[in-house]
């Protein structure tokens, strides 16, 4: 097995949390994306002899799901929402904007490993639409300019932490509700935080 | 109108720390759970739900009360929190879990005293990283302060709580599919019968899935009793309830109402109307699968049973306005495409279906429609939905594909000129 011994500690105790142990496949593939980004051969070995189902079983499902990258990501994944009420409010000018930032068609990412682009279903942020998830942090209401402003603020920058209330403060314009509560936690990578998958932390 | 508060009250009354559990005790948080473990019994609990006559939330309205009394006796029972909120327009649940995550935990208390469980799950779609953050956090508070855990409250009662999280698939909201989903496989949905969760559900043991809202409703029930919910809204759909409203309003959001009102009305007066005081052209009542109104069916109330009567839905409660000037096919498009996109591929209907729906409105919205493709989008419809009635009939496991037929009938019944003004051909006899 090629995970250190630390993560498959971590990997274990995720695996305890549940009845059965299948269960807990779908929050290991996360754990494997924490590790490389992606749901890299190595990783789908180590996860079927923890879960003890065969390697094609590992695969069929972390292929189900979109969020489950059988690529490597760039460092910021940018999710640019076009279901129905960004749609109408056009999300395609924001698609654009990040299409010619970043020079990707979707589901591409750049030869530097800064970014990946892709064009999604509903994040749950209709009332702020048009809106975009970078690293899966919401950022809504925004104008083409925003957008462009956040693509260069994020190539400049590079942050390793990205906030989702840090990036709506600079970036974004009119919320799906009012977030109040003050919060300085965010994602590292490119995906979902959480702190089971180390994922989480608090910017300082 | 107005907006009438219980839900959203702890919230909005300590806006900058609703979601620790400090801040929740000092609003009574938990002392509606911990009487109900120390003094009351799982029949009474039942009672009151059944009596506040309480809707699902998720989107198919079933009663919960008689979802309860369908769960089958079994030593292993589990309850599953449903909060894989996907339907597009939909963002009701994500400030439940962002703002309130303790209400949903003290819900999740006193719903699986009620129901004899010790192990739940909140399933998460994964998109919502903040969402999960928050709830991970509130049930590690809760877990410290022993009430999650071995003998809550100094009860007898254990109770595990796992939060999970989903990875970018729609149908895992579909109750079935959310379960195969947490059990570690691909989210494709079962048939039913024979697996109904609350038979054959997580594991093949009996399984409670509520929505979020529907659990979070559940401290203020038990609190005020099952008879002065019963009081708010109207007969059929009783209680609060929160609307996600958005696309051209002025102001759009989230607003806790009572079920009764019109449409007309509630977006005019707390959506701040129309932007740039345009007209309505169609609006969604509830989510991206429920058939569109035309602007001139305002009128209709915000009821379940009155949304049906129109061969809609209210669905998961998510409204979306579109004006005078929005591109209809377009809109279709959109979708249509999002249910191609999130088909999971089990039933050739769907799969296949939603696919070329997908293909044919994009030819018609980018003029290179025939004049033929009228025709063929309705009898792909109904292919995958026999006879586009409304509630649909099926060709599918699921409602899904069903789902992706509901924006194009609405074209074809009440803006079919549209369509076809976007068909070159007709221009060019």
């Amino acid at each position: 097995m090629s995970w250190d011994d630390k993560l498959i500690k971590q990997a274990k105790k995720i695996v305890k949390l549940y009845p059965q142990k299948r269960s807990a496949l779908g929050p290991l593939l996360h754990l494997a994306q924490s590790k490389d980004g992606y749901i890299s051969d190595d990783s789908v070995s180590v996860i079927s002899e923890l879960v003890g189902i065969t390697e094609v079983q590992v695969k069929s499902v972390s292929t189900f799901y979109s969020m489950y990258k059988q690529e490597p990501t760039g460092k910021y994944l940018l999710s640019v929402c076009k279901s129905i009420s960004c749609e109408i409010n056009n999300s395609n000018s924001i698609i654009d904007v990040v299409k010619d930032f970043t020079g990707l068609s979707n589901n591409e990412t750049d030869e530097e490993g800064l970014f990946t682009f892709e064009a999604v279903e509903c994040i749950g942020a209709c009332g702020g639409a048009p809106a975009i998830q970078v690293n899966y942090e919401t950022v809504e209401g925004l104008s083409t300019e925003n957008t462009l402003n956040l693509c260069e603020w994020l190539k400049n920058e590079t942050p390793d932490l990205v906030v989702a209330d840090e990036l709506q403060n600079k970036f974004g314009g009119t919320k799906s509700f009012d977030w109040a509560i003050s919060d300085n936690s965010g994602t590292t990578g490119s995906v979902p935080g959480f702190q089971t998958l180390n994922t989480t932390k608090d910017k300082k | 109108m107005k907006e009438t508060i219980l839900l959203t009250k702890h919230m909005r009354e300590n806006p900058e720390d609703s979601h620790l559990i400090e801040s929740y005790e000092k609003s009574n948080g938990y002392t509606t759970a911990k009487k109900t473990l120390l003094g009351s019994s799982p029949e009474k609990v039942l009672e009151e739900i059944k009596a506040s006559n309480i809707r699902g939330r998720g989107g198919a309205g079933f009663p919960t009360g008689v979802k309860w009394g369908f769960l089958a006796e079994n030593e292993e029972r589990y309850l599953v929190i449903n909060a894989d909120e996907s339907e597009p327009g939909t963002f009701k649940d994500r400030i439940l879990l962002e703002r309130d995550p303790h209400q949903l935990i003290e819900g999740i208390i006193i719903t699986c005293f009620a129901a004899n469980i010790k192990n739940a799950f909140i399933y998460i779609r994964g998109e919502y990283a903040k969402p999960a953050r928050r709830v991970q956090s509130a049930v590690e508070q809760a877990y410290q302060n022993g009430y999650l855990g071995k003998n809550i409250f100094g009860s007898e009662m254990d109770l595990d709580l796992v939060v999970h999280l989903g990875a970018g698939a729609y149908i895992c909201g579909e109750e079935t599919a959310l379960l195969n989903s947490l059990e570690g496989r691909r989210g494709e949905p079962r048939l039913k019968p024979p697996y109904f969760p609350a038979v054959k559900g997580l594991y093949m043991k009996p399984t409670l899935v509520n929505n979020v809202e529907t659990i979070s409703s559940v401290p203020w029930i038990i609190e005020n009793t099952g008879e002065e919910y019963n009081k708010l809204g109207v007969e059929g759909s009783t209680g609060t309830r929160i609307f996600s409203l958005s696309g051209h309003v002025n102001v759009p959001g989230n607003y806790e109402i009572e079920m009764g009102s019109t449409f007309g009305d509630f977006v005019e007066t707390l959506g701040g109307g129309i932007r740039n005081n345009k007209k309505v052209k169609a609006y969604i009542p509830g989510g991206a699968s429920a058939p569109w109104f035309r602007g001139d069916q305002l009128n209709i109330k915000m009821t379940i049973d009155d949304v049906a009567n129109n061969n809609s839905m209210l669905g998961s409660g998510a409204v979306v306005m579109m004006d005078q000037d929005t591109n209809l096919v377009n809109a279709a498009k959109s979708i249509v495409s999002f249910f191609a996109h999130e088909s999971c591929g089990q039933c050739t209907p769907c799969r296949e279906g939603t696919t070329w729906l997908e293909m044919i409105l994009d030819r018609v919205a980018s003029g290179r429609g025939r004049t033929s493709d009228l025709e063929l989008l309705l009898d792909i419809c109904d292919n995958i939905s026999p006879g586009l009635s409304w509630p649909p009939k099926m060709t599918t496991i699921c409602p899904l594909g069903p789902s992706a037929v509901s924006p194009i009938t609405s074209l074809m019944k009440d803006f079919r000129e549209e369509v076809e003004s976007m068909i070159p051909t007709k221009v060019l006899l």
